[in-house]
């Protein structure tokens, strides 16, 4: 199913939670923030979001800057 | 005499904030921090790169050192609130520098913008920087709204030109009851030691040490220049005058009076 990550379309399985899902890309869970159609989803919630169709992620992270 | 700067609820000694962008890495980074002893530092909250693996900033940054997350990119209120929202929700405190640019050109902030996301951040408990042209008015009502402190620009950002804004900077220092720092534009250490002459609380700066030759060194450099800044405006700075005098005195001269 299709789902948007930071503006990109990506195709994922269906079911899968927010918490799989950052695990399957990778992520370092303590130094990033997820928006979830612009919900913010504190850590502890990530397992019970289940992704829908057309969902829209927001993955955050920080970058130096002045 | 112990002076230093109480601010939203910390005690900061050294008076230079650094920004983080533009080093050449993380680790150069790391050490210019260290190495001029910097308790504030800004970093910005951008999406991550889901297919690279990148390196977290904040594992370089010291310990002790405090982080203010700027919501550079935010073209509005709105958007700054919501940077500074996912900002908190990754857990690095509360400081929030609201920076609202529209203007490509310039880089100039949006005062209006940036005055309504303080009201909205503050509220909600926020310890608010808000980057701002130095216009007085609105100084006192980002004051109102609550700002913890605020930092008028010296110049426009990345252009290392001084404190072209010098006048309307001291009337801020002056008139305010909160720190004014100075963020942007300064681009040599004695930039920074005119900004505390005058009575600043601290300054921030990001490109002209990022890009220097030796960031490490130019750091310190500026360092040293905001501390002797600063001791000059606490211990008092004499008055100018049009009228010469003598340093020597003007008796016991070695020859012969007529």
């Amino acid at each position: 199913m299709k789902i948007k990550i930071n503006g990109k379309n990506e195709d994922i399985e269906k079911r899968l939670n927010l918490d799989q899902l950052i695990l399957e890309k990778g992520l370092c869970a303590e130094r990033i923030v997820v928006e979830h159609n612009l919900r913010i989803v504190p850590k502890e919630e990530w397992k019970r979001v289940i992704l829908h169709e057309l969902d829209n992620i927001e993955i955050v992270s920080f970058v130096g800057g002045g | 005499m112990q002076d230093t700067l109480k601010i939203g609820g910390k005690v900061i000694a050294n008076r230079l904030f650094i920004g983080t962008g533009k080093f050449s890495s993380y680790e150069l980074m790391k050490k210019a921090l260290a190495e001029s002893s910097v308790e504030v530092a800004t970093v910005a909250l951008r999406r991550v790169d889901v297919d690279s693996k990148q390196e977290n900033i904040l594992d370089y940054i010291p310990k002790g050192c405090n982080v203010m997350i700027n919501t550079s990119g935010a073209r509005n209120a709105e958007e700054a609130v919501r940077i500074a929202r996912l900002a908190k929700a990754v857990g690095s405190g509360n400081w929030i520098k609201i920076e609202v640019v529209r203007d490509n050109k310039y880089l100039l902030p949006d005062n209006i913008e940036t005055l309504k996301a303080t009201e909205i951040l503050a509220k909600e408990g926020f310890v608010v920087f808000p980057y701002m042209s130095p216009d007085l008015s609105v100084a006192r009502r980002m004051l109102e709204a609550g700002a913890a402190a605020v930092m008028p620009l010296g110049s426009p950002i990345g252009t290392n030109r001084g404190l072209k804004t010098k006048e309307l900077v001291e009337i801020l220092v002056k008139e305010l009851s909160i720190p004014v720092i100075v963020d942007a534009g300064l681009g040599r250490p004695s930039d920074a030691c005119i900004c505390m002459e005058l009575g600043c609380a601290a300054v921030l700066v990001n490109t002209a040490i990022a890009v220097a030759r030796n960031p490490v060194g130019y750091a310190v450099a500026f360092s040293k220049a905001v501390e002797a800044g600063r001791l000059a405006y606490v211990t008092g700075i004499p008055l100018n005058s049009d009228n010469p005098s003598p340093s020597s005195p003007l008796t016991g001269f070695l020859r012969n009076e007529n």
